[in-house]
């Protein structure tokens, strides 16, 4: 028996001493903090992650009370989850379609909010070896490329825009997302206003049947993957492009001119809808008139609900937006992602204070 | 001898030989994984990385101590479901059964052995997650205790059998009542068994990504109590690896590097406990 | 080597106490009953485990039906969803996983069983025990900055180059895909085979090599004419463990398949699996038909891998069994 008690003391002991560690290095990391901890989960889209993280960095910084855990997941899972109810917030470049609204709405009774934070770009990226030069894409040729009709880099659809680059005859290899992803919501609402056949044929969505391609997860998985894939082209937020030295290309807009993704681009593509923006912020901004416009843009949003029953975090999150379309949006241009108009930045102001 | 034999003779040589071959191929691989993770990962692993949490997106530099902490965690309450249910199914199994019972339960610890983990992960989300409206420490370690369970079960079960007959039927023959024969004789006698089995199936779940997904979820920060979405090793090292930051990916590296290391000491451990034991065959 | 088994005899309750109460005041019946608990409750738990899955896939079940298994499309806007290219993209890398690893990994046993002396042959089935340890995900790490440029720049081309007359061989070299899924779950699976055939193959009883060597066969012929048949069976029973193991393997596979849902002969083309599918899609599936349809997809892979997991424990048992019934030590 003493045998027994002995070696079950040194496990007890054991366990314990785990324990004490565990649950030292949680201590120590509340009590850094004056006050008890905040923490509020969000997930979404991929395409503001670098602005988001940096955001909630900063705010963390500025209130180390408030933890603000942002997972990106894609805009897919953040607008499941949110109707979920497993995160506090969601993130999304492609709004809430009217039954994912009504779907919300039934579930709880109240509604959620759209509350745009950033305007951004998707760009066609591409790594070609040999080819350095910035390529000029026609609606067309995107559409042919995704479609899978356009199979090879020397194609004409492409080279007769890109007189003087010396493209090969390799096959093009096609990237898309494999999750459900805002990004490919802002792509394929591109394409089908441009190409009717993709409007028929695969819509527009955050998942989308795709006629060809490899897919990667994130933003993150599809840089990923034209980084290390010769010859391929994906779409990727403008920011992943920069920040991973991989080859971006214009995009011939509805005025018919070429134009690269750039903050003054993205801020004429947003200027048009600026005065008219419809109450809930859900538009789409992509194929805008005006001759500097990148046609590729989009606004990206914050999915929020309209009432918390958590009285904390619901003036964490309403701090926190205050302070997004305000002193965040000095960050936002470090980081290729252009400001918000004034005019908009007033009207969502407005409806923060109605969040309950 | 003739042509005949001695061809025979060159093709069994040569066959055997390429057994060999592959014997020392399939072992290799083991010293190859573990020499490129020391490789690529071992520079990295420093103070910062172990103790600091990750930096925002594209800003290099930070580290994973979120993500060991969380790993710890999740193991922690995985053993508190796994390791009971295992350890009293499997003396239950052994000492008290009778067939059909005993039967039943081990097809049913056999069908929670072979589904596969991401199965495992949907379960814990649709009777975890969703009742309880948000990711936690708690749904991850349920799924990782339930992949737990068969594992210590049947290693119990098999330790305790093969605890020979004479030491139950001579502590019974002292007067000691059955439970007390467990107790004090039985579990003792292969206790060295059970805790192999205990650590084995940790390091068998230490590992896992898929149930971590949608369970445990991710944080950017600590995650203090057992209620909040955690970091995990496993979660993170995928999560970095797919991304295209070359900071991201050396990172990716080093938590690798930790992760194997550890679940390396467990297997070794664990079978250097064994060995040492008294003669309880290992099934 | 067999495990030598001793069965207790199950004590039954106490004798004479009739009364629950009074048969519970005996410690006997106390350990009894919560050992029980437990032990039932694992059983509850795999059953809820069922229960779960057939609930939550009710909704393609029936709007689908068995269409849902030669349907191509995975249409989330259509909402529209088919498990053909999932299940193919499983047995597929299953497959070529199993090409690869089963000659190397029956050859790696052979030797280990029949060859290497007592020590080299425990020395390195320990090395092959630490192989199988590794985590899914850490040879997905692998996967993707080790294996997938060395196919694409270098074993792709080369065997479209070879052999790229056979539809296996053709297409673009994405450096992803079924060859490199395939190849990567080659290596998981390696150790199990080895492991339970070095088993099977030692207990196939010495008289029946010593006959045939004393029939004049080489030590080669010996092992591959008469105990590797003697041992069939439970070979079988490790390539279908390492089959199961793999069909449900999802880390490693989502990092280096390609994610696309593809039918095609060529082994160079990207693919997806079930497992992967599940891991992209089910935390972002908004409409209920979606993610029921993924529910489905894991009933599916469950069940494929019960299938398999019983077949492989009976044909081990059976193998094990007949080689104890003839021994002769």
């Amino acid at each position: 028996m003493k045998r027994i008690a002995g070696k079950l003391l040194i496990f007890v002991a054991f366990c314990s001493l785990a324990v004490y560690l565990v649950s030292s290095i949680d201590l120590a990391e509340q009590t850094v903090l004056a006050q008890s901890t905040l923490l509020i989960n969000g997930a979404g889209a991929t395409f503001p992650y670098p602005i988001y993280s940096k955001w909630f960095d900063e705010y963390h910084k500025k209130y180390p009370n408030i933890q603000i855990n942002y997972q990106s997941v894609g805009s897919g899972a953040g607008i499941k989850q949110v109707t979920e109810g497993t995160v506090d917030f969601g993130a999304s470049d492609g709004p809430m379609n009217d039954d994912q609204l009504k779907a919300y709405r039934d579930k709880y009774g109240y509604g959620i909010l759209h509350f745009p934070t950033v305007l951004g770009a998707v760009v066609p990226t591409y790594n070609i070896p040999g080819v350095k030069a910035a390529l000029n894409f026609t609606p067309e040729a995107l559409a042919g490329i995704y479609l899978g009709q356009v199979t090879k880099w020397n194609d004409p659809a492409i080279s007769a825009a890109n007189k003087g680059v010396n493209l090969p005859g390799e096959n093009i290899v096609v990237v898309h997302r494999s999750d459900g992803s805002g990004t490919s919501y802002i792509w394929t609402d591109y394409l089908s206003k441009v190409s009717d056949e993709w409007k028929t044929k695969v819509g527009k969505g955050t998942s989308v049947n795709w006629p060809v391609g490899l897919g990667g997860k994130g933003n993150e998985g599809v840089t990923g993957l034209v980084k290390s894939t010769p010859n391929s082209i994906g779409y990727v937020e403008l920011i992943y492009a920069a920040q991973n030295n991989i080859d971006y290309g214009a995009v011939k807009n509805a005025s018919g001119a070429f134009v690269k993704a750039n903050l003054a681009s993205v801020s004429a593509a947003a200027s048009s809808a600026a005065k008219e923006i419809p109450d809930d912020f859900r538009v789409s901004i992509t194929n805008a008139p005006g001759k500097t416009a990148y046609p590729i843009s989009s606004f990206t949003w914050l999915l929020i609900p309209e009432k918390f029953s958590d009285a904390a975090k619901r003036d964490a999150i309403k701090g926190f937006l205050k302070w997004a379309l305000t002193d965040g949006q000095s960050y936002v241009e470090n980081l290729s992602y252009a400001k918000l108009p004034k005019e908009i930045v007033a009207k969502e102001s407005k409806v923060i204070n109605s969040i309950q | 001898m003739s042509t005949r034999l001695r061809w025979r003779k060159f093709v069994s040589h040569f066959m055997l030989t390429m057994t060999g071959v592959c014997a020392a191929i399939a072992v290799s691989v083991l010293f190859f994984i573990l020499g490129y993770l020391v490789y690529h990962g071992g520079t990295s692993i420093n103070w910062d990385f172990l103790t600091k949490l990750p930096t925002p997106v594209g800003e290099a530099g930070g580290g994973m101590a979120n993500a060991i902490v969380g790993s710890a965690k999740l193991l922690f309450l995985a053993s508190l479901l796994g390791v009971p249910f295992g350890f009293f199914g499997g003396i239950y199994l052994s000492e008290f059964s009778g067939g059909k019972i005993a039967f039943v339960v081990r097809y049913a610890a056999d069908l929670l052995n072979g589904v596969p983990s991401i199965v495992i992960g949907i379960f814990a989300y649709s009777l975890v997650v969703l009742p309880f409206k948000h990711y936690s420490t708690v749904a991850g370690s349920f799924a990782l205790g339930v992949m737990m369970i068969p594992i210590t079960l049947r290693s119990t079960e098999d330790f305790l059998r093969a605890v020979p007959r004479d030491l139950r039927e001579g502590a019974m023959a002292l007067g000691a009542s059955q439970w007390r024969t467990i107790v004090s004789v039985v579990v003792p006698a292969a206790y060295r068994g059970v805790i192999t089995a205990i650590l084995l199936a940790l390091a068998r779940v230490a590992g896992e990504t898929a149930p971590l997904l949608f369970t445990a979820f991710g944080n950017r920060f600590g995650s203090p109590g057992w209620n909040q979405p955690t970091a995990s090793l496993p979660v993170m090292i995928y999560t970095y690896a797919i991304a295209p930051y070359d900071d991201w990916h050396r990172q990716a590296w080093a938590a690798g590097l930790v992760l194997l290391g550890l679940i390396l000491v467990i297997n070794i451990a664990a079978r250097a406990i064994l060995a040492r034991g008294i003669g309880v065959p290992r099934s | 080597m067999s495990t030598t088994t001793t069965t207790v005899p199950s004590a039954g309750p106490a004798a004479g106490s009739h009364s629950i109460f009074a048969r519970l005041r005996t410690g006997d019946e106390i350990a009894r009953l919560i050992t029980f608990i437990f032990a039932a409750s694992v059983v509850l738990i795999s059953l809820l485990l069922i229960f779960e899955l057939w609930r939550g896939s009710v909704l393609p079940r029936h709007k689908f039906g068995l269409h849902f298994f030669f349907t191509d499309v995975w249409d989330p806007i259509f909402d529209h969803f088919g498990a053909r290219p999932f299940i193919y993209g499983t047995l597929i890398t299953a497959t070529v996983a199993l090409v690869l690893a089963v000659p190397l990994g029956i050859g790696a046993a052979i030797f280990l069983a029949e060859l290497a002396p007592q020590r080299i042959s425990d020395t390195l089935q320990f090395f092959i025990d630490l192989l199988a340890a590794v985590p899914s995900v850490i040879y997905g790490l692998l996967g993707v900055f080790v294996v997938v440029p060395i196919m694409r720049q270098y074993v792709q081309p080369g065997l479209q180059h070879t052999l790229g007359f056979l539809p296996l061989f053709q297409g673009p070299a994405y450096g992803v895909g079924f060859l490199t899924a395939g190849f990567v779950l080659a290596i998981m699976v390696i150790p199990y085979i080895i492991s339970v055939s070095r088993e099977v193959l030692l207990s196939v009883p010495r008289n029946q090599r010593e006959a045939a060597l004393a029939l004049g066969a080489t030590r080669w012929e010996s092992t591959w004419k008469v105990v590797l048949p003697f041992a069939r069976t439970g070979i079988m029973g490790s390539v279908f463990l390492a089959l199961a193991r793999a069909l449900g393997e999802t880390m490693a596979v989502t990092m280096v398949i390609g994610n696309t849902p593809t039918i095609s002969a060529s082994l160079f083309s990207p693919g997806y699996t079930i497992a992967a599918v599940i891991a992209n899609e089910f935390s972002e599936a908004t409409s209920d038909l979606h993610v029921q349809s993924l529910v489905e997809l894991g009933l599916v892979l469950f069940l494929l891998t019960f299938i398999l997991n019983g077949l492989a424990r009976l044909l081990i048992v059976v193998t094990a069994q007949r080689g104890s019934g003839t021994a002769q030590a």
